[in-house]
């Protein structure tokens, strides 16, 4: 997210140096993500919440469950949001003011990962059709920035999700009256995305801050729990080759499967 | 979450409040300093259940450069609350409250740091609550004295804050947000200890000219509570025997 500076073009031929020797600058192997710490239930008052840490990125995310109307066309089903914020102390750079468009790329990334794998069952989240519907609203604040938002953010929303608790509602004489019982909130699968950069020739999983301004290329792969590609999304001014979108391919099941590990831990934790 | 018990007791014939804490208590306070990698200075604040994290840029170039003022450096402060911050989700963008709470704090700030050693630049101040609970303002203003300390620049004092108020009839210290929303007055008040000075005060309620006066006498004592918990915090990260 944060913009080059002249520092970044001077570490980038560290970086492309070190990687022309297979290594990287942090020591970490190409296919290898920073250590993920997962902390659940961070922000109480949340129907769920998770706090994310990948390496030095640092992100939290926060759901609010509560009642809303279904969209025209979609009355049967209840409504999942995902957004995504750069809070101004997270890097000197970032400004307040309206998203800018890689804020806004995060965001619609992360939501779209999570939205396509079908993650949250939305259709068990009727009140009642063409009336009322149950909204998920998953907000994710960028505390600290190391690169990788994509992902961490991903994380953190998945997390968040797979730990939250719905009240439930239902209609009474014509209002939506609440009912006292919590369950948890109905999920299929488990989406972990997986970023990886391109510097040069070489692909690498999860670039750290240095790493993401170094970059000619990304791209983010979404798996699900089936080991199934249900998003992706390529950002940055240069391409890859067919056998690169392929290795890329390859990559974001295995690192993904892994991952969706840690998930499943946190969520075991938290019962 | 939500379902305030309407029976609920805010002061009982032993002088003991819906939360349990006695009229002069304050709710648990912890600050930590030094808390964020990118900025400058920071401290991460909870007092009761809110949670709040401040981060500060600066002295640094004025963008847009308009706002810039060759005499003096300026603060520039901005209170954001997470959407997931309160019980009924909150719209990200700013609204007129923050706006508004972002003002005071900065001019209850602004007595205390020494902005005209810095002309043509900012102090940016950035405070996100990612948890609420009554008494958001105070919290973030004792939380973004100590950001501002540890961010090394330079100050009279820091702003120590704690809000007072009555409720059933007694001046208490510290209200949460049961006794804002049912009490029948509140009062935040920011004060600079060693200068003795009131650099934020506000008022909701109906208060005696008597009450008026206890109101600000136990108000300001909080502050002096709050305040040895600031320099606690500065204390353990500066000299925490190498630890945090």
């Amino acid at each position: 997210m944060a913009s080059k500076s002249v520092i970044d073009d001077l570490k980038r031929s560290q970086i492309l140096e070190s990687l022309e020797q297979g290594k990287r600058v942090d020591g970490r192997a190409l296919d290898e993500p920073r250590e993920i710490s997962i902390e659940i239930n961070a922000i109480p008052k949340a129907n769920g919440s998770a706090r994310v840490f990948l390496g030095d990125t640092d992100v939290l995310c926060g759901v609010k469950i509560q009642p809303d109307k279904p969209f025209p066309d979609m009355g049967d089903k209840g409504i999942f949001m995902c957004t995504a914020e750069l809070l101004p102390f997270s890097h000197p750079t970032v400004e307040t003011g309206p998203p800018q468009a890689p804020v806004i790329e995060l965001a619609r990334v992360v939501d779209r990962g999570i939205r396509e794998s079908n993650m949250v069952d939305v259709s068990q989240l009727v009140i009642e059709k063409d009336k009322s519907v149950v909204g998920v609203f998953a907000d994710i604040v960028v505390i600290d920035y190391d690169g990788n938002l994509f992902d961490a953010c991903s994380y953190a929303a998945t997390a968040a999700l797979l730990t939250s608790t719905t009240p439930k509602w239902t209609m009474v004489d014509d209002k939506v009256t609440l009912v006292d019982e919590e369950t948890p909130l109905p999920t299929t699968t488990i989406p972990v995305s997986v970023t990886m950069g391109k510097i040069g020739n070489h692909i690498i999983v999860d670039p750290n801050g240095d790493e993401w301004a170094s970059m000619d290329a990304r791209i983010t792969i979404t798996t699900n729990s089936d080991g199934n590609i249900c998003a992706l999304q390529k950002g940055g001014s240069d391409g890859f080759t067919q056998d690169e979108i392929n290795q890329c391919g390859e990559i974001s099941v295995r690192v993904g499967a892994k991952i969706r590990e840690k998930l499943k831990e946190a969520q075991q934790g938290s019962q | 979450m939500g379902g305030r018990d309407a029976t609920m007791v805010l002061l009982d014939e032993n002088g003991i409040r819906c939360d349990g804490r006695k009229i002069d208590e304050t709710r648990k306070i912890t600050i930590k300093a030094g808390v964020l990698k990118n900025a400058d200075g920071s401290a991460y604040i909870e007092f009761g259940d809110n949670k709040i994290l401040v981060g500060i840029f600066g002295p640094r170039d004025v963008h847009p450069k308009h706002m810039s003022d060759t005499d003096t450096g300026i603060l520039r402060v901005r209170y954001h609350m997470e959407p997931f911050s309160v019980d009924e989700r909150k719209r990200p963008a700013p609204s007129r409250r923050e706006i508004e709470i972002s003002k005071v704090i900065k001019e209850a700030l602004e007595p205390a740091v020494m902005l005209e050693k810095f002309p043509r630049t900012a102090v940016d101040v950035f405070i996100e609550v990612l948890q609420a609970d009554g008494g958001t303002r105070c919290a973030a203003l004792s939380a973004a004295s100590v950001a501002l300390a540890d961010a090394g620049i330079p100050m009279r004092d820091m702003v120590a804050a704690c809000a007072s108020g009555k409720v059933a009839d007694t001046i208490v210290l510290d209200v949460n947000n049961e006794e804002d929303q049912a009490g029948q007055a509140d009062m935040p008040i920011g004060y600079m200890p060693s200068l003795e000075k009131i650099t934020l005060l506000q008022l909701d309620g109906v208060l005696t000219p008597e009450e008026y006066k206890k109101c600000v006498d136990v108000g300001v004592n909080g502050c002096k509570i709050v305040y040895e918990i600031q320099k606690k915090a500065l204390n353990d990260k500066y000299f925490g025997n190498g630890k945090d």
